[in-house]
């Protein structure tokens, strides 16, 4: 926490035709942060995540990436997003390589790294996210943890400053939740710098800096996460909170 | 002559089998090396149609992207919808009492055969792109790789796999369909049969060899080009290894409890 800010968003808003899904966006978040973003389906949480990714691009607002803009025409949104990782609720590993050449393929041919040092690095993240004894398999033989933990573990091979977690857990089911919330969770301890969209609220209480939460695409509430979870202000994050309060 | 059917057959292929031998050759030749060049055309023109074009890019990369694009249209749509018999005869016989090119026979006919291959492949291969999960593009995207590293080692490996069986068709198609070279004059396989038949006055023989060399180069392809998409798709079976420490093999996911902090 506290460290260097890594990206701010000012006044960002996202329409679609008619369909405002993003107004006036203002948020930050520095080296080291974990933040939850959590809400309502439909509250814009993933499509800002996607404009952090340059996947969607922002109607109006900026997103200042260590102060240069990066919501700008000119950027080179393939090399921005080399620096940035993100890992989709689909996973979406690339079907026609091997769990190992998945985590390879960007360090090779984004990167330029050499094919063993890559081979090398790309081990080491699969062994910490458990999927080592795997590296042959191709992502249709996997489960479906297993493979957000491959994905995760290509995200982390390129040594990203940030990583971005769109729902990662919101395709599985209860058991393979847990798995690749455990290996979140290590990251988190490891101080890598995350934004995560959630509906995992006792994950984003338990493991989370900052948590932030939107409701009809705008932030109503955010703060540290005891604040947010034992003592909302806001009345929608109570009304929000309170199935998972009592529970 | 023997006067049986079984006979006359054996006749003819004594005494022209060479021929045979020769028209089927030629048309393989025609045909694989035609389906082959159609398919690089029909990708490359696959590929420029599915650029993405985005509203910020910049005014001369779209000018030139659309015009391009509708020559490439033009061009499909032409060879689609005009039948390759009167294209082969405008083209070759055309080209030389008009402009005066005189193109050797070969020439034409490879030429024909492969850019109506092209016409067919390409609309195939925009499908192949367009069939592939987007989010295979976003993945891609998202450690960031350019369109063109997207597609080349994401995106056209598996369109080119989802094509594989169209591909089939084309050749199987282009093996029966250089039949219609015969009237700019190339010796293929139709054409030497139909001299053998004349010859000797023995149509209905003569074509049931023909019939049968037809199948059995069009059967072949067909089982070796199933043989190949198998193989693309690699062995099924994996080790499932039992060391994967992090998969919870019984029970739910207990959180952890903090504290009972909330009431």
């Amino acid at each position: 926490m506290n460290g260097e800010q890594v990206i701010r968003i000012n006044h960002l808003s996202k329409t679609f035709g008619k369909n405002v899904v993003l107004r006036d966006i203002d948020f930050s978040v520095s080296t080291g942060d974990v933040t939850c973003i959590i809400g309502a389906s439909g509250s814009g949480k993933s499509t800002l995540l996607r404009c952090l990714n340059l996947l969607e691009t922002p109607t109006t607002g900026e997103i200042l990436y260590h102060g240069e803009n990066i919501a700008d025409v000119n950027t080179n949104a393939a090399a921005y997003r080399a620096k940035v990782g993100m890992v989709f609720q689909t996973f979406n590993l690339f079907n026609n390589m091997t769990v190992l050449e998945n985590c390879m393929v960007g360090q090779t041919k984004v990167l330029k790294k050499k094919k063993e040092e890559a081979k090398e690095s790309a081990l080491a993240f699969l062994k910490k996210v458990g999927m080592a004894p795997y590296i042959n398999a191709k992502p249709r033989q996997l489960s479906g943890g297993q493979k957000q933990r491959v994905a995760i573990a290509r995200a982390l091979a390129m040594e990203p400053e940030l990583l971005l977690f769109d729902e990662p857990t919101s395709a599985l089911d209860p058991q393979m939740v847990g798995e690749v919330l455990d290996v979140m969770k290590e990251l988190a301890q490891d101080g890598l710098t995350m934004i995560i969209v959630t509906h995992e609220m006792a994950f984003a209480r338990d493991v989370s800096t900052h948590v932030v939460y939107m409701a009809d695409g705008i932030i109503e509430e955010e703060g540290d996460p005891q604040q947010i979870f034992s003592n909302p202000q806001n009345p929608k994050t109570k009304e929000f909170l309170s199935r998972f309060m009592k529970g | 002559m023997p006067k049986d059917f079984l006979g006359r057959i054996v006749y003819i292929l004594q005494n022209n089998g060479a021929s045979y031998l020769t028209g089927a050759r030629n048309t393989m030749v025609i045909a694989v090396v035609s389906t082959l060049i159609g398919c690089i055309i029909g990708f490359a023109v696959g590929i420029i149609q599915t650029i993405p074009v985005r509203k910020n890019d910049n005014i001369i990369k779209r000018i030139v992207l659309r015009i391009v694009r509708f020559i490439l249209s033009a061009y499909v749509e032409i060879f689609r919808g005009t039948p390759m018999m009167a294209q082969a005869m405008f083209i070759y016989f055309g080209s030389a009492a008009v402009f005066g090119i005189n193109m050797s026979m070969w020439f034409a006919a490879f030429f024909i055969v492969s850019i109506n291959t092209g016409a067919y492949m390409a609309e195939t291969v925009r499908g192949g792109i367009l069939s592939i999960d987007p989010g295979q593009t976003e993945g891609a995207k998202a450690i960031g790789m350019t369109h063109v590293q997207t597609m080349l080692y994401v995106i056209l490996p598996q369109a080119l796999r989802n094509v594989m069986p169209q591909i089939g068709n084309n050749l199987i198609i282009n093996i029966k369909d250089t039949c219609v070279l015969s009237t700019i004059g190339i010796v293929e396989l139709f054409y030497a049969t139909r001299s053998i038949a004349g010859a000797l006055y023995t149509y209905f023989e003569s074509f049931s060899i023909a019939m049968v060399i037809y199948f059995v180069l069009t059967f072949a392809c067909s089982r070796l080009l199933r043989y190949w998409e198998d193989k693309m798709d690699g062995s099924d079976s994996y080790d499932l290894a039992t060391t994967d420490t992090l998969a919870h093999t019984s029970g739910l996911y207990n959180y952890p409890d903090k504290k009972e902090e909330e009431e």
